[in-house]
């Protein structure tokens, strides 16, 4: 049972292939597609977005996502029209990268209010630091990325998703790039390519197991 | 004269024929500075009200409210469907269960109105919006809540036009228009036209 997220745009089309997209990477999430209105016109509509809110909550509530002003104002009254309106939630956030962060924190059993600020949070500028050598208390590896895309979406993702339950925090470095990778964002900001060397460095009771995680996945080209 | 169901549901009407007799005009006014749809919008909204009024016969003024807002809701796109769904909404809220509107509890309604709309869309007097044509037409209902229903709602349509006339010198802060900036000056703002039409209506009716 995860948090449901429904998209609403003026544009079925729009509110679809977001859909198809943030599917990709977060398989087992109920993401509804509430875009344009009944005659296949430009715009929102009210009650496919209170049907799709329904349609998205398995009981673990739902996350709003809305492209431009009255899709915000659509989205607002039908949460409020809801049984129970504290189930869902209407977030300001960039449409694209936010349905993906959301998807993805879902997918991970995230609950919904941090489902929500992880598709807040895409609209901050990504989570780089630069490179300040490793600590004392971490644990890294390095390894070697074989897979064809190498940390594009569906393998950041993929990462994301395997280390979401572990206490451990783990970090991806690039060259002199350091990403957080409980971040899709993050980690696709970095643009690790095949062939590239990344190093994955991990703190906490589990950052051991967090690192096999990691190498398995690499290992085993992220299961393409 | 107290407003009943049965007096409310006919100014309704009476709005709709209003709106089908302005529409070209407010897709004439959004055409300059949106996307030449309100007119149409609108029309189609309380088109779709008219149908329902034939069909159910809601028993108290707040229940011909709370019909036309999840009508208007349903039926109108754009901003303006949210929008005034949400203003027939409040003010359905606010009527209760009373079988008679009397002016203190129109000018409460008129209130409610106004701050759902503010709260739905998050404009202040100024921005150019609907919200400068409902302020004014609040403030002149609430001066005049010791009359009788059509002098309050004549007060109230009266500062509506002033306010809707207002928007032509203001550079619109919110939705589609505020991309033109300085460009919008000089058009009247359609959801100001549209509420000004609206108060209009339903002051002619109640007299």
């Amino acid at each position: 049972m995860s948090v449901g997220i429904v998209l609403v745009s003026h544009s079925a089309k729009l509110a679809e292939g977001l859909a198809e997209l943030a599917a990709q990477m977060a398989p087992d999430v109920t993401i509804a597609a509430a875009g344009g209105l009944a005659d296949g016109g430009i715009g929102t509509d009210y009650d496919e977005v209170v049907a799709a809110t329904q349609r998205a909550d398995s009981g673990a509530g739902v996350v709003l996502l809305y492209d431009l002003g009255s899709a915000q104002m659509t989205a607002e009254l039908a949460v409020e029209s809801l049984a129970d309106p504290s189930a869902a939630v209407v977030v300001d956030a960039p449409l694209v990268e936010g349905a993906i962060a959301a998807a993805v924190a879902a997918q991970g059993g995230a609950d919904r209010k941090a489902v929500a600020e992880a598709a807040a949070a895409a609209g901050a500028p990504p989570d780089l630091t630069f490179d300040e050598g490793t600590q004392d208390d971490e644990s890294s590896v390095e390894l070697t990325l074989r897979n064809d895309v190498g940390l594009h979406a569906r393998p950041a993702a993929v990462l994301v998703r395997s280390i979401a339950g572990l206490d451990a925090q783990v970090t991806v470095r690039l060259g002199d790039e350091t990403a957080d990778a409980n971040s899709v964002l993050a980690l696709m900001a970095l643009g690790a390519r095949q062939g590239d060397r990344i190093e994955v460095r991990a703190k906490g009771a589990q950052a051991e197991e967090a690192l096999a995680k990691v190498k398995d996945l690499v290992d085993q080209n992220f299961g393409e | 004269m107290a407003c009943t169901a049965e007096t409310l549901a006919a100014a309704l009407r009476a709005a709709a024929a209003v709106i089908a007799e302005h529409r070209a005009e407010l897709v004439e006014l959004d055409r300059a500075i949106g996307d030449a749809d309100h007119g149409e919008n609108m029309d189609r909204g309380f088109g779709a009200i008219v149908s329902a009024l034939d069909t159910a016969t809601p028993e108290t003024p707040a229940a011909v409210m709370k019909l036309a807002a999840t009508t208007l809701i349903s039926k109108v796109g754009g901003a303006a469907g949210p929008l005034y769904g949400t203003a027939f909404l409040r003010a359905s809220v606010k009527l209760g269960d009373a079988a008679e509107v009397d002016g203190p509890l129109l000018v409460e309604a008129l209130r409610a109105a106004l701050e759902g709309v503010q709260a739905r869309g998050k404009a202040v007097g100024g921005d150019a919006t609907m919200v400068d044509a409902l302020i004014p037409a609040v403030s002149a209902a609430e001066e005049a809540s010791g009359s009788g229903i059509a002098e309050i709602l004549s007060a109230a349509a009266d500062a509506a036009d002033k306010g809707a006339e207002s928007t032509v010198e203001l550079v619109p802060r919110k939705g589609r228009a505020s991309y033109l900036g300085d460009r919008a000056i000089g058009h009247m703002d359609p959801g100001a036209r549209s509420t000004a039409l609206l108060l209009r209506a339903f002051a002619e009716a109640a007299k």
